[in-house]
């Protein structure tokens, strides 16, 4: 069970938009930009507030690659695999942080909820392929080593 | 407030009288890819040495004794991303195109250039060692044509007032004025403006659709969900000329009587939703957007949709739904998006660099439009070149520019001097056009002829170390994780091929696997529902027909003639550099290596795994990859 605080946080969130089923998808990005994840619940809870079934709901939030019914990392790592950034090698770079970070294609995010690793398709940095994003900030010419150091980086600023 | 035409007017003049006023302008590019390697920090920095500076001013004050007036501005793209921070020094006419600036070099600039009338040449763009100091002199800026991304660069992106004075929302004024909505579209048809979101459909005829329905209630709405891999103008465009395309979809709701206007952002570009959200807010504020625009009765209401992460809602069915808050998956047609589109009602769906097109061919006229590009495709195109050339950006040419102009001449040839072997158009959904076709005009009918689609305008080279088994599988890959689901044919379709070409890349491809590959791609072709499944063998039925031989290779040969497929590598012990300390032996999971202590060691090719361990752990790089 989610405490009281969530559905407070929601219904503040609904009340930036109109509450009617149009509204789904903004309602739910907002969320999820708060608590970096969907909470199952707080579907369910704006589902009955726009007068919609859950299973609408689920549908919705399940198609959409960026809705996470699972807790995220604070630091959502998404490696571009778009073409430009494929054609100059970005696969070693997913591989060295999947090692880095003791993570594989089935396990996202680590133990300690500090990093999630994801693939995307393209961030639109081509001319600086390969880029990857850290939560909002997009690094350029990237490679194994200097992703590696990156996470480095985070991770000793969070151990401070 | 601009609520009237004379307020326009006025505005205006008053925007341009300030604009002239600036002794110096400090262009900082503020595109994804310059905010990437730090402009942000760069643009702080201009500001601070200009507000702590006896000599200069920032905010507008009036001029006491000899201070100068600079103003400090992110701009949009301006050009050349790789070579970023990009930083221009405009004083009136003359402009220095600073690239790579670093924080440190910020007071140097700023003491020599804004100050001081020198120029730091360390930091300008070299051709053959040769300085060029105004971006016209780069070769790579000088050969393009810009109508679309004029702006880009010159002009603070989030400023209505800068964008007033570039002559900003004269197109609308002259739209709502002095023609009818009628007189508009058929400017805009006689333009023979197609759309560039790839199809090429001419936008005239969809506004001339939509302007002759019975239903009044109508939508604007602008494709700005740019999925294709390896694409980026229109990211560009929303964020370094965001009052450019709003005006393009004002001028369209205008000509077919829209009231309400929808941009559809995908979710990957968090600047142009920012941008595009506050240009609103700004026109909102100032009267240019709401009900009656300047004392008119014309009246316009625009919202911001973040896409969600799903490609497919790029199709236009697929992006109506996701607005309409369901899931985005594409319905049969017809009806088309014309006659029942957003919410079942009349709707002009158009891309982003459509719309950014409109106000220069109202304002200048079809005839303008037509003198540049080619007789079936006027006007200009943008494109990403990137991958494997040596510079990369964001560029704009006319119709009809032939590729070896765009590779060598604009591009500047492949990076480190690599052999040129493709150019990937249209992503996901487009092809490859190779060395015979670098001469070719490209247009929307040229490269469809080649078997490929302009696209979005994505431009991916690929040199002699790209597999093109490996880059077929790839966008196979891409589609298939995207295919929504709804139709068999591009469900289970795309998945079979994906399969076969995992197992072409893996070193378990047979020759039969070529004929079904060309089978299902026919299959898919002409049952698939939307544009997504039928465009999607594309790139295989293209990388077949003109790179047989490297699919021939390896299926037949066992060998990627690229080395890029791990399946098909081959990790051999070079006796030379062996030492024989038996390390790899020991560190082999399969148990292909042996050989005696101290003289080289052999790996057994039919039970090596090509996992790599061998060559992690060996001391003397003893281990080649072949």
């Amino acid at each position: 069970m989610l405490d009281e605080t969530y559905y407070q946080k929601t219904d503040a969130i609904i009340a930036r938009h109109s509450c009617e089923p149009r509204s789904l998808i903004p309602i739910i990005q907002d969320i999820q930009a708060e608590y970096r994840y969907l909470p199952p619940e707080l579907l369910s809870y704006v589902a009955g507030k726009l007068g919609i079934s859950e299973s609408k709901a689920f549908s919705v939030a399940s198609f959409y690659e960026n809705f996470s019914f699972e807790a995220k990392g604070k630091y959502v790592i998404k490696i571009c695999d778009g073409t430009a950034c494929h054609v100059r090698k970005s696969a070693p770079i997913m591989e060295r942080l999947y090692k880095e970070l003791g993570l594989s294609k089935k396990k996202h995010t680590t133990d300690d909820q500090l990093f999630t690793l994801e693939t995307v398709s393209c961030l639109g940095a081509c001319g600086l392929a390969p880029a990857m994003m850290v939560n909002e900030q997009v690094h350029p010419k990237m490679t194994p080593d200097s992703a590696a150091e990156l996470v480095e980086k985070l991770r000793k600023e969070e151990s401070v | 407030m601009i609520g009237t035409r004379d307020e326009l007017l006025q505005s205006r003049a008053a925007a341009e009288s300030k604009l002239n006023s600036y002794d110096c302008r400090i262009l900082v590019c503020s595109g994804t890819g310059c905010i990437a390697t730090g402009s942000r920090k760069i643009y702080e920095i201009f500001r601070e040495l200009t507000q702590n500076a006896p000599q200069t001013t920032l905010e507008f004050a009036p001029h006491e004794g000899e201070t100068k007036q600079v103003g400090v501005k992110n701009t949009g793209c301006q050009g050349v991303c790789e070579l970023g921070p990009l930083v221009r020094i405009q004083k009136g006419n003359s402009v220095i195109q600073y690239i790579k600036v670093q924080p440190d070099d910020c007071s140097e600039i700023f003491e020599k250039s804004v100050i001081g009338d020198e120029i730091v040449e360390r930091l300008l763009y070299h051709v053959d060692e040769k300085p060029c100091k105004g971006p016209e002199d780069i070769p790579f800026i000088a050969k393009q044509t810009r109508i679309v991304l004029k702006n880009c660069g010159k002009y603070d992106a989030q400023s209505l007032e800068e964008y007033l004075a570039s002559g900003g929302f004269a197109a609308l004024e002259k739209a709502m004025f002095e023609l009818t909505p009628e007189q508009v579209i058929d400017e805009v048809d006689a333009s023979g403006l197609r759309g560039r979101g790839g199809g090429g459909f001419p936008a005239g005829r969809k506004w001339k659709q939509v302007a002759g329905q019975k239903v009044t209630e109508r939508y604007v709405v602008c494709n700005g969900d740019e999925g294709d891999p390896g694409a980026f103008m229109d990211g560009s465009v929303m964020e370094g000329d965001p009052y450019r395309m709003i005006e393009g979809m004002m001028i369209a709701a205008y000509a077919v009587k829209a009231q309400n206007g929808y941009i559809y952002v995908r979710a990957e570009y968090p600047n142009s939703v920012a941008r595009l959200t506050k240009a609103i807010h700004i026109l909102e504020e100032n009267g240019l957007l709401g009900d009656n625009i300047l004392g008119t009765d014309f009246c316009f209401h625009m919202h911001i949709n973040r896409g969600a992460g799903a490609f497919v809602c790029g199709e236009g069915s697929a992006l109506t739904a996701s607005i309409e808050g369901k899931r985005g998956m594409p319905r049969t047609k017809p009806p088309r998006t014309v006659d029942k589109g957003l919410w079942e009602r009349p709707t002009v769906l158009n891309n982003v660099e459509t719309f950014a097109n409109v106000p220069d061919i109202v304002m200048k006229g079809a005839k303008w439009f037509r003198t540049i590009g080619t007789e079936g495709s006027p006007g200009t195109k943008t494109f990403s070149l990137t991958g494997s050339i040596r510079n990369t950006g964001l560029i704009e040419v006319p119709m009809g520019t032939t590729l070896r102009e765009i590779i060598y001449e604009i591009g500047g040839g492949l990076k480190d001097d690599a052999v040129f072997k493709a150019v990937q158009t249209g992503g996901p959904s487009g092809g490859c056009l190779t060395t015979e076709h670098l001469d070719e005009p490209l247009d929307f009918d040229s490269i469809k002829k080649f078997g490929s689609i302009v696209g979005s305008g994505g431009l991916v080279v690929m040199d002699e170390n790209t597999c093109m088994v490996e880059v077929a599988r790839f966008f196979m890959s891409f589609t298939q994780r995207e295919s929504c689901g709804k139709c068999v044919p591009c469900r289970e379709g795309t998945k079979r091929m994906l399969e076969i070409l995992e197992r072409i890349v893996a070193g378990k491809g047979v020759p039969e696997d070529m004929d079904e590959l060309l089978e299902l791609a026919d299959t898919i072709q002409n049952t698939a529902l939307c544009g997504l499944g039928k465009s999607a063998p594309k790139p295989v039925v293209s990388t077949l027909r003109h790179f047989r031989d490297e699919y021939e290779a390896h299926i037949i040969e066992k060998r990627c003639p690229a080395g890029v497929c791990s399946g098909l590598k081959q990790y051999i012990i070079d006796p030379e550099k062996c030492k024989g300390c038996s390390k790899c032996a020991k560190n082999c999971p399969a148990g292909a290596i042996s050989g005696e202590i101290r003289s080289p060691y052999v790996i057994d090719q039919s039970k090596c795994l090509k996992c790599g361990a061998c060559l992690d752990n060996c001391a003397f790089n003893a281990i080649d990859v072949k």
